[in-house]
Protein backbone atom coordinates (compact mmCIF):
# COMPACT_ATOMS: atom_id res chain seq x y z
CA UNK A 1 0.00 0.00 0.00
CA UNK A 2 1.39 3.92 -1.13
CA UNK A 3 1.63 5.70 1.90
CA UNK A 4 0.48 8.90 1.31
CA UNK A 5 1.65 12.11 2.36
CA UNK A 6 0.12 15.39 3.41
CA UNK A 7 0.68 18.31 0.60
CA UNK A 8 2.38 15.74 -1.16
CA UNK A 9 0.32 17.19 -4.13
CA UNK A 10 1.42 20.13 -3.64
CA UNK A 11 5.09 18.98 -4.16
CA UNK A 12 4.20 17.20 -7.36
CA UNK A 13 2.46 20.40 -9.21
CA UNK A 14 5.65 22.56 -8.50
CA UNK A 15 7.78 19.59 -9.93
CA UNK A 16 5.15 19.52 -12.92
CA UNK A 17 6.02 23.62 -13.15
CA UNK A 18 9.71 22.93 -13.27
CA UNK A 19 9.84 20.42 -15.16
CA UNK A 20 7.66 22.28 -17.95
CA UNK A 21 10.07 25.26 -17.64
CA UNK A 22 12.98 23.41 -18.47
CA UNK A 23 11.33 22.05 -21.39
CA UNK A 24 11.35 23.52 -24.92
CA UNK A 25 8.04 25.70 -25.55
CA UNK A 26 5.79 23.76 -27.72
CA UNK A 27 4.63 26.69 -29.33
CA UNK A 28 6.80 28.77 -32.05
CA UNK A 29 7.53 32.27 -32.82
CA UNK A 30 5.01 32.97 -35.88
CA UNK A 31 6.35 35.46 -38.14
CA UNK A 32 9.71 33.92 -38.12
CA UNK A 33 9.23 30.17 -37.66
CA UNK A 34 6.74 28.62 -39.36
CA UNK A 35 4.61 25.58 -38.62
CA UNK A 36 4.61 22.96 -41.22
CA UNK A 37 1.42 21.76 -41.70
CA UNK A 38 0.36 18.43 -42.13
CA UNK A 39 -0.60 17.77 -46.33
CA UNK A 40 -4.48 17.29 -45.53
CA UNK A 41 -4.65 20.66 -43.45
CA UNK A 42 -7.88 22.96 -44.19
CA UNK A 43 -6.43 26.01 -45.16
CA UNK A 44 -8.41 27.53 -48.31
CA UNK A 45 -10.60 26.03 -51.22
CA UNK A 46 -8.60 26.02 -53.83
CA UNK A 47 -11.02 25.98 -57.78
CA UNK A 48 -10.29 24.68 -60.88
CA UNK A 49 -11.84 26.20 -63.52
CA UNK A 50 -11.62 23.96 -66.14
CA UNK A 51 -13.22 20.98 -64.27
CA UNK A 52 -16.27 23.34 -62.93
CA UNK A 53 -19.77 22.83 -64.66
CA UNK A 54 -21.55 25.23 -62.49
CA UNK A 55 -23.97 23.00 -61.58
CA UNK A 56 -24.46 24.52 -58.29
CA UNK A 57 -24.11 21.37 -55.87
CA UNK A 58 -21.38 22.83 -53.45
CA UNK A 59 -23.55 26.51 -53.28
CA UNK A 60 -26.57 24.34 -52.14
CA UNK A 61 -25.00 22.25 -49.94
CA UNK A 62 -22.90 24.88 -48.34
CA UNK A 63 -24.46 25.12 -44.78
CA UNK A 64 -23.31 29.02 -44.41
CA UNK A 65 -24.24 29.63 -47.96
CA UNK A 66 -20.76 31.58 -48.45
CA UNK A 67 -20.55 29.94 -52.19
CA UNK A 68 -21.87 32.68 -54.49
CA UNK A 69 -21.81 31.23 -58.21
CA UNK A 70 -23.29 32.83 -61.64
CA UNK A 71 -22.64 31.63 -65.03
CA UNK A 72 -24.23 31.14 -68.47
CA UNK A 73 -24.85 28.69 -71.60
CA UNK A 74 -23.13 29.43 -74.69
CA UNK A 75 -23.51 27.78 -77.80
CA UNK A 76 -21.08 25.46 -79.32
CA UNK A 77 -20.67 25.51 -83.02
CA UNK A 78 -21.66 21.96 -84.20
CA UNK A 79 -18.83 19.11 -83.99
CA UNK A 80 -19.52 17.85 -87.20
CA UNK A 81 -20.83 19.81 -90.21
CA UNK A 82 -24.48 20.17 -90.40
CA UNK A 83 -25.09 18.79 -86.65
CA UNK A 84 -26.84 20.74 -84.02
CA UNK A 85 -24.98 23.40 -81.79
CA UNK A 86 -24.61 22.23 -78.00
CA UNK A 87 -24.36 24.08 -75.28
CA UNK A 88 -21.74 24.91 -72.70
CA UNK A 89 -22.42 26.47 -69.07
CA UNK A 90 -19.35 28.99 -68.54
CA UNK A 91 -18.68 30.17 -65.12
CA UNK A 92 -19.04 33.98 -64.96
CA UNK A 93 -18.39 34.10 -61.52
CA UNK A 94 -17.57 31.79 -58.25
CA UNK A 95 -16.77 33.12 -54.89
CA UNK A 96 -16.20 31.84 -51.66
CA UNK A 97 -16.62 34.68 -48.80
CA UNK A 98 -14.41 32.90 -45.86
CA UNK A 99 -15.68 35.51 -43.43
CA UNK A 100 -18.68 33.20 -43.15
CA UNK A 101 -16.98 29.74 -44.23
CA UNK A 102 -16.38 27.62 -41.51
CA UNK A 103 -14.18 24.81 -43.47
CA UNK A 104 -16.95 22.01 -43.24
CA UNK A 105 -15.50 20.49 -46.53
CA UNK A 106 -18.89 19.71 -47.59
CA UNK A 107 -18.36 21.94 -50.93
CA UNK A 108 -15.25 19.29 -51.68
CA UNK A 109 -16.73 16.25 -50.94
CA UNK A 110 -19.36 16.86 -52.73
CA UNK A 111 -18.18 18.24 -55.98
CA UNK A 112 -19.05 15.85 -58.65
CA UNK A 113 -16.04 16.67 -61.15
CA UNK A 114 -13.46 17.37 -58.35
CA UNK A 115 -13.20 21.13 -59.36
CA UNK A 116 -12.45 21.84 -55.50
CA UNK A 117 -9.61 21.35 -52.98
CA UNK A 118 -8.42 21.74 -50.14
CA UNK A 119 -5.05 23.72 -50.01
CA UNK A 120 -2.92 24.07 -46.48
CA UNK A 121 -2.12 27.34 -46.80
CA UNK A 122 -3.55 29.79 -44.18
CA UNK A 123 -1.77 33.03 -43.90
CA UNK A 124 -4.72 34.70 -46.10
CA UNK A 125 -6.08 37.62 -43.17
CA UNK A 126 -6.68 40.80 -44.24
CA UNK A 127 -7.73 43.98 -42.54
CA UNK A 128 -11.33 44.26 -44.07
CA UNK A 129 -13.41 41.94 -44.01
CA UNK A 130 -14.64 42.48 -47.32
CA UNK A 131 -11.22 41.44 -48.88
CA UNK A 132 -12.22 38.22 -47.12
CA UNK A 133 -14.36 37.31 -50.23
CA UNK A 134 -11.90 35.52 -52.19
CA UNK A 135 -13.13 35.63 -56.39
CA UNK A 136 -12.80 33.25 -59.26
CA UNK A 137 -8.84 34.03 -60.25
CA UNK A 138 -7.49 34.18 -56.47
CA UNK A 139 -9.44 30.65 -55.83
CA UNK A 140 -7.32 29.45 -59.12
CA UNK A 141 -4.70 30.77 -57.65
CA UNK A 142 -4.40 28.59 -54.52
CA UNK A 143 -4.68 25.66 -56.97
CA UNK A 144 -0.91 26.36 -57.25
CA UNK A 145 -0.65 25.52 -53.59
CA UNK A 146 -2.58 21.78 -53.24
CA UNK A 147 -0.09 19.09 -52.72
CA UNK A 148 -0.29 16.31 -55.02
CA UNK A 149 -2.26 13.53 -53.51
CA UNK A 150 -0.48 10.68 -51.90
CA UNK A 151 -0.43 7.44 -53.97
CA UNK A 152 -3.25 4.91 -53.69
CA UNK A 153 -1.92 2.26 -51.29
CA UNK A 154 -1.26 -0.76 -54.27
CA UNK A 155 -1.92 -4.46 -53.09
CA UNK B 1 34.98 62.72 -1.45
CA UNK B 2 34.43 61.56 1.75
CA UNK B 3 34.14 64.91 2.94
CA UNK B 4 30.82 65.37 0.82
CA UNK B 5 29.91 61.75 1.57
CA UNK B 6 30.05 62.83 5.61
CA UNK B 7 27.18 65.96 5.11
CA UNK B 8 23.89 64.61 6.29
CA UNK B 9 21.94 65.79 3.31
CA UNK B 10 24.13 64.97 0.68
CA UNK B 11 23.92 61.28 1.96
CA UNK B 12 20.44 61.54 2.35
CA UNK B 13 19.72 62.83 -1.36
CA UNK B 14 22.04 60.53 -2.67
CA UNK B 15 20.04 57.63 -0.60
CA UNK B 16 17.03 58.70 -1.52
CA UNK B 17 17.62 58.75 -5.47
CA UNK B 18 19.22 55.41 -5.10
CA UNK B 19 16.28 53.78 -3.94
CA UNK B 20 14.25 55.50 -6.57
CA UNK B 21 15.83 54.49 -9.29
CA UNK B 22 16.70 51.21 -7.86
CA UNK B 23 13.81 49.96 -6.27
CA UNK B 24 11.16 50.36 -9.87
CA UNK B 25 14.30 49.37 -12.34
CA UNK B 26 13.99 46.03 -9.98
CA UNK B 27 10.52 45.73 -9.69
CA UNK B 28 10.68 46.33 -13.89
CA UNK B 29 13.30 42.72 -14.08
CA UNK B 30 10.65 41.08 -12.13
CA UNK B 31 7.74 42.07 -14.32
CA UNK B 32 9.80 40.46 -17.06
CA UNK B 33 11.27 37.66 -14.87
CA UNK B 34 7.49 36.83 -13.97
CA UNK B 35 6.37 37.26 -17.95
CA UNK B 36 8.66 34.77 -19.44
CA UNK B 37 8.82 32.35 -16.18
CA UNK B 38 5.37 32.19 -16.48
CA UNK B 39 5.13 31.68 -19.90
CA UNK B 40 8.05 28.77 -19.66
CA UNK B 41 5.66 27.21 -16.97
CA UNK B 42 3.01 27.06 -19.70
CA UNK B 43 4.94 26.12 -22.34
CA UNK B 44 4.80 29.13 -24.63
CA UNK B 45 7.89 31.67 -25.19
CA UNK B 46 6.26 35.25 -23.91
CA UNK B 47 7.39 37.98 -24.97
CA UNK B 48 9.78 38.07 -27.87
CA UNK B 49 9.76 40.98 -30.25
CA UNK B 50 10.27 44.09 -27.50
CA UNK B 51 13.55 45.43 -27.80
CA UNK B 52 14.92 42.84 -29.91
CA UNK B 53 16.20 40.20 -27.81
CA UNK B 54 13.93 37.90 -25.80
CA UNK B 55 11.26 40.82 -25.51
CA UNK B 56 13.85 42.35 -23.19
CA UNK B 57 11.43 45.97 -23.21
CA UNK B 58 8.40 44.60 -23.02
CA UNK B 59 7.82 45.90 -19.23
CA UNK B 60 9.29 48.74 -20.32
CA UNK B 61 6.53 49.36 -23.52
CA UNK B 62 3.78 47.90 -21.06
CA UNK B 63 4.84 51.20 -18.81
CA UNK B 64 4.91 53.25 -21.50
CA UNK B 65 1.50 52.08 -22.82
CA UNK B 66 0.38 52.55 -19.06
CA UNK B 67 1.19 56.31 -19.12
CA UNK B 68 -0.68 57.14 -22.45
CA UNK B 69 -3.63 55.89 -21.27
CA UNK B 70 -6.25 58.17 -19.60
CA UNK B 71 -6.27 58.66 -15.91
CA UNK B 72 -10.31 57.79 -15.46
CA UNK B 73 -12.13 58.51 -12.20
CA UNK B 74 -15.55 56.74 -12.00
CA UNK B 75 -18.18 59.35 -11.69
CA UNK B 76 -19.55 58.10 -8.08
CA UNK B 77 -16.04 57.94 -7.05
CA UNK B 78 -14.86 59.76 -3.93
CA UNK B 79 -11.90 61.41 -6.11
CA UNK B 80 -9.45 62.52 -3.49
CA UNK B 81 -9.37 59.41 -1.70
CA UNK B 82 -9.57 57.58 -5.01
CA UNK B 83 -6.61 59.17 -6.50
CA UNK B 84 -4.58 58.96 -2.75
CA UNK B 85 -4.86 55.51 -2.72
CA UNK B 86 -2.17 54.40 -5.19
CA UNK B 87 0.53 56.45 -3.87
CA UNK B 88 -0.43 55.41 -0.40
CA UNK B 89 0.16 51.73 -1.39
CA UNK B 90 3.47 52.46 -3.31
CA UNK B 91 5.14 54.79 -0.82
CA UNK B 92 4.41 52.11 1.90
CA UNK B 93 6.48 49.41 0.27
CA UNK B 94 9.30 51.50 -0.64
CA UNK B 95 9.32 53.34 2.81
CA UNK B 96 10.33 49.76 3.64
CA UNK B 97 13.87 49.92 2.09
CA UNK B 98 14.74 52.35 4.57
CA UNK B 99 16.67 49.77 6.97
CA UNK B 100 16.85 47.14 4.50
CA UNK B 101 20.66 46.32 4.46
CA UNK B 102 22.51 46.06 1.26
CA UNK B 103 25.91 45.78 2.18
CA UNK B 104 27.69 46.92 5.99
CA UNK B 105 27.21 50.40 5.32
CA UNK B 106 24.71 50.57 2.46
CA UNK B 107 21.80 51.09 4.38
CA UNK B 108 19.17 54.20 4.18
CA UNK B 109 19.36 53.98 8.18
CA UNK B 110 19.97 50.98 10.38
CA UNK B 111 16.87 51.60 13.07
CA UNK B 112 17.35 49.70 16.22
CA UNK B 113 14.06 48.84 15.64
CA UNK B 114 14.21 47.84 12.27
CA UNK B 115 11.92 44.84 12.17
CA UNK B 116 9.17 46.61 13.59
CA UNK B 117 9.24 49.37 11.36
CA UNK B 118 9.35 47.32 8.12
CA UNK B 119 6.42 45.23 9.07
CA UNK B 120 4.54 48.65 10.57
CA UNK B 121 5.41 50.35 7.46
CA UNK B 122 4.37 47.19 5.06
CA UNK B 123 1.31 46.96 7.10
CA UNK B 124 0.35 50.98 5.77
CA UNK B 125 -0.67 49.57 2.49
CA UNK B 126 -3.71 48.00 3.63
CA UNK B 127 -5.22 51.45 4.12
CA UNK B 128 -4.49 52.55 0.51
CA UNK B 129 -6.14 48.71 -1.10
CA UNK B 130 -9.12 49.31 1.77
CA UNK B 131 -9.18 53.25 0.46
CA UNK B 132 -9.21 52.12 -3.07
CA UNK B 133 -11.40 49.29 -2.42
CA UNK B 134 -13.75 51.98 -0.66
CA UNK B 135 -13.57 54.96 -3.36
CA UNK B 136 -14.04 53.49 -6.06
CA UNK B 137 -18.10 53.05 -5.77
CA UNK B 138 -17.42 50.00 -7.71
CA UNK B 139 -19.03 46.29 -5.96
CA UNK B 140 -16.22 44.35 -7.68
CA UNK B 141 -13.81 47.23 -5.88
CA UNK B 142 -15.32 47.23 -2.36
CA UNK B 143 -15.57 42.79 -2.20
CA UNK B 144 -12.17 43.00 -3.51
CA UNK B 145 -10.91 45.99 -1.09
CA UNK B 146 -12.68 44.04 2.24
CA UNK B 147 -11.45 40.61 1.36
CA UNK B 148 -8.11 42.42 1.17
CA UNK B 149 -8.44 43.81 4.71
CA UNK B 150 -9.67 40.65 6.07
CA UNK B 151 -6.59 39.33 4.29
CA UNK B 152 -4.16 41.25 5.07
CA UNK B 153 -5.07 41.48 8.35
CA UNK B 154 -4.94 37.91 9.39
CA UNK B 155 -1.66 37.00 8.00
CA UNK B 156 -0.17 40.13 9.75
CA UNK B 157 0.02 38.02 12.94
CA UNK B 158 1.37 34.69 11.28
CA UNK B 159 3.84 37.41 9.68
CA UNK B 160 4.84 38.81 12.67
CA UNK B 161 4.80 35.75 15.06
CA UNK B 162 7.27 34.18 12.45
CA UNK B 163 9.72 37.27 12.34
CA UNK B 164 9.78 36.89 16.66
CA UNK B 165 11.46 33.91 16.42
CA UNK B 166 14.27 35.44 14.81
CA UNK B 167 14.40 38.00 16.92
CA UNK B 168 14.51 36.08 19.91
CA UNK B 169 17.78 34.06 18.31
CA UNK B 170 19.22 37.15 17.32
CA UNK B 171 18.78 38.80 20.02
CA UNK B 172 18.17 42.44 18.55
CA UNK B 173 15.49 44.06 15.84
CA UNK B 174 17.87 46.03 13.90
CA UNK B 175 18.56 44.27 10.35
CA UNK B 176 21.71 44.59 10.29
CA UNK B 177 22.91 43.27 13.59
CA UNK B 178 20.78 40.47 12.26
CA UNK B 179 22.62 40.02 9.47
CA UNK B 180 25.97 40.63 12.17
CA UNK B 181 24.48 37.70 14.58
CA UNK B 182 24.04 35.18 11.47
CA UNK B 183 27.55 35.77 10.18
CA UNK B 184 28.77 35.16 13.96
CA UNK B 185 30.15 31.36 14.30
CA UNK B 186 27.40 29.15 15.73
CA UNK B 187 30.80 27.30 17.00
CA UNK B 188 34.24 26.98 16.63
CA UNK B 189 36.56 23.92 16.20
CA UNK B 190 40.36 25.67 16.42
CA UNK B 191 40.39 28.22 13.09
CA UNK B 192 37.27 26.14 12.13
CA UNK B 193 33.99 28.11 12.26
CA UNK B 194 30.59 26.81 10.96
CA UNK B 195 28.19 30.08 10.56
CA UNK B 196 24.47 29.29 9.55
CA UNK B 197 21.86 31.52 8.04
CA UNK B 198 18.49 31.25 10.76
CA UNK B 199 16.93 28.60 8.09
CA UNK B 200 19.50 26.71 9.20
CA UNK B 201 19.77 27.17 12.55
CA UNK B 202 15.92 25.76 13.58
CA UNK B 203 13.99 28.23 12.23
CA UNK B 204 12.75 26.54 9.39
CA UNK B 205 8.89 26.63 10.64
CA UNK B 206 9.39 30.26 11.14
CA UNK B 207 11.02 30.86 7.40
CA UNK B 208 7.97 28.42 6.01
CA UNK B 209 5.17 30.56 7.62
CA UNK B 210 6.91 33.99 6.79
CA UNK B 211 7.02 32.99 3.29
CA UNK B 212 3.03 31.84 3.39
CA UNK B 213 2.19 34.81 5.06
CA UNK B 214 4.34 37.43 3.10
CA UNK B 215 2.21 35.63 -0.62
CA UNK B 216 -0.47 36.42 1.28
CA UNK B 217 0.45 40.09 1.99
CA UNK B 218 1.22 40.96 -1.61
CA UNK B 219 -1.69 39.02 -2.83
CA UNK B 220 -0.15 36.96 -4.79
CA UNK B 221 -1.89 33.22 -5.65
CA UNK B 222 -2.97 31.16 -3.98
CA UNK B 223 -3.53 33.98 -1.99
CA UNK B 224 -4.95 36.51 -4.88
CA UNK B 225 -8.72 36.87 -3.86
CA UNK B 226 -8.99 40.22 -3.32
CA UNK B 227 -7.83 40.47 -6.67
CA UNK B 228 -9.15 37.67 -8.33
CA UNK B 229 -9.88 37.74 -11.91
CA UNK B 230 -12.03 34.92 -12.55
CA UNK B 231 -14.59 36.54 -9.77
CA UNK B 232 -14.22 39.94 -8.75
CA UNK B 233 -12.89 41.48 -12.46
CA UNK B 234 -9.53 42.81 -10.78
CA UNK B 235 -10.69 43.60 -7.04
CA UNK B 236 -10.08 46.77 -6.00
CA UNK B 237 -7.81 47.70 -9.02
CA UNK B 238 -11.08 47.33 -11.57
CA UNK B 239 -11.56 50.88 -11.51
CA UNK B 240 -7.95 52.30 -12.42
CA UNK B 241 -6.07 52.79 -15.25
CA UNK B 242 -3.39 54.45 -16.59
CA UNK B 243 -0.59 55.99 -14.37
CA UNK B 244 -2.57 54.93 -11.17
CA UNK B 245 -2.55 51.30 -12.03
CA UNK B 246 0.93 51.25 -12.67
CA UNK B 247 1.47 52.48 -9.20
CA UNK B 248 -0.29 49.28 -8.22
CA UNK B 249 1.36 47.14 -10.30
CA UNK B 250 4.89 48.60 -9.40
CA UNK B 251 3.80 48.51 -5.81
CA UNK B 252 3.49 44.34 -6.30
CA UNK B 253 6.39 43.90 -7.95
CA UNK B 254 8.46 46.56 -5.67
CA UNK B 255 6.63 44.84 -2.77
CA UNK B 256 8.17 41.26 -3.38
CA UNK B 257 10.82 42.81 -3.47
CA UNK B 258 11.13 44.05 0.01
CA UNK B 259 9.32 41.47 1.49
CA UNK B 260 12.00 38.98 -0.32
CA UNK B 261 14.76 41.37 0.77
CA UNK B 262 13.35 40.94 4.47
CA UNK B 263 12.81 37.42 4.26
CA UNK B 264 16.19 37.05 3.33
CA UNK B 265 17.85 39.11 5.56
CA UNK B 266 16.25 37.84 8.69
CA UNK B 267 16.54 33.72 7.52
CA UNK B 268 18.86 33.79 5.12
CA UNK B 269 21.73 35.31 6.15
CA UNK B 270 21.44 38.80 4.01
CA UNK B 271 24.40 40.48 2.57
CA UNK B 272 26.50 37.97 3.82
CA UNK B 273 28.05 34.99 2.30
CA UNK B 274 30.51 32.49 4.51
CA UNK B 275 34.05 32.56 3.52
CA UNK B 276 34.06 36.31 2.30
CA UNK B 277 35.98 38.83 4.25
CA UNK B 278 34.28 41.98 5.07
CA UNK B 279 36.12 44.22 2.77
CA UNK B 280 34.72 42.15 0.04
CA UNK B 281 31.03 42.49 1.16
CA UNK B 282 31.51 45.97 1.37
CA UNK B 283 31.23 45.42 -3.05
CA UNK B 284 29.58 42.01 -2.98
CA UNK B 285 27.26 42.40 -0.69
CA UNK B 286 24.31 43.94 -2.46
CA UNK B 287 24.93 41.88 -5.40
CA UNK B 288 24.80 38.46 -2.73
CA UNK B 289 21.68 39.80 -1.56
CA UNK B 290 19.75 40.08 -5.09
CA UNK B 291 20.95 36.97 -5.69
CA UNK B 292 18.78 35.33 -2.35
CA UNK B 293 16.00 37.97 -3.49
CA UNK B 294 16.13 36.62 -6.74
CA UNK B 295 15.89 33.26 -5.05
CA UNK B 296 12.87 33.83 -3.00
CA UNK B 297 11.50 35.69 -5.90
CA UNK B 298 11.53 32.91 -8.33
CA UNK B 299 10.02 30.71 -5.46
CA UNK B 300 7.13 33.15 -5.48
CA UNK B 301 6.63 33.06 -8.86
CA UNK B 302 7.03 29.48 -9.06
CA UNK B 303 4.27 29.16 -6.66
CA UNK B 304 1.29 31.82 -8.48
CA UNK B 305 1.83 29.57 -12.10
CA UNK B 306 1.57 26.48 -9.92
CA UNK B 307 -1.13 26.67 -7.08
CA UNK B 308 -5.27 27.42 -7.52
CA UNK B 309 -6.59 30.04 -5.28
CA UNK B 310 -7.84 28.82 -2.26
CA UNK B 311 -11.35 29.89 -1.09
CA UNK B 312 -11.93 32.67 1.80
CA UNK B 313 -12.50 30.57 4.48
CA UNK B 314 -9.99 28.11 3.41
CA UNK B 315 -7.43 31.06 3.81
CA UNK B 316 -8.86 32.29 7.35
CA UNK B 317 -8.87 28.17 8.39
CA UNK B 318 -5.09 28.14 7.40
CA UNK B 319 -4.16 31.88 9.05
CA UNK B 320 -5.75 31.06 12.29
CA UNK B 321 -6.17 28.05 12.81
CA UNK B 322 -2.77 26.28 11.55
CA UNK B 323 -0.20 29.28 10.73
CA UNK B 324 -0.87 31.02 13.82
CA UNK B 325 -0.69 27.96 16.28
CA UNK B 326 2.37 27.37 14.74
CA UNK B 327 4.30 30.07 15.43
CA UNK B 328 3.42 30.53 18.66
CA UNK B 329 5.06 26.83 18.95
CA UNK B 330 7.87 27.90 17.13
CA UNK B 331 8.16 31.28 19.39
CA UNK B 332 8.12 29.27 22.39
CA UNK B 333 10.53 26.44 21.16
CA UNK B 334 13.06 28.65 20.27
CA UNK B 335 12.89 30.95 23.39
CA UNK B 336 13.36 27.62 25.20
CA UNK B 337 16.25 26.84 22.99
CA UNK B 338 17.57 30.26 23.76
CA UNK B 339 17.56 29.82 27.45
CA UNK B 340 18.81 25.70 27.94
CA UNK B 341 21.72 25.83 24.89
Amino acid sequence: MAIKFPGIGLAKGLWLTLRTLMKRPITINYPKEKEIVVPRARGVIALDVEACTVCMLCARECPDWCIYIEGHKEMQPPAKEGGRPRSRATLDRFDIDYALCMYCGICVEVCPFDALFWSPEYEYSEGSISNLLHDKARLTDWMKTVPTPPQLESK
Amino acid sequence: MSALLDNFWILLVLKVVLIAAVVPGVALVFIFAELKISAHMQSRIGPYFAGGRWGWAQPLADGLKFMQKEDLVPADADTPVFKFAPMVVLMSTIAVFVIVPFSPRLIVRDLDLGVFYALAVGSFGTIGVLMAGWSSANKYSLMGGLRAGAQLIAYELPLVLAVVGVVIQAGTMSLNGIVAAQAAPVFEIGDFAVRLPYLLQGQVIGFAIFFIAMLAELNRTPFDMPIAESELVMGYLTEYSGLRFTMFFLAEYAGMFSMSAIAATLFLGGWYLPGLSLDVLEFAGPLILMGKVSLLVFLIIWFRWTFPRLREDQLQRLAWKWLIPLALLNIVGTAVAKVVL
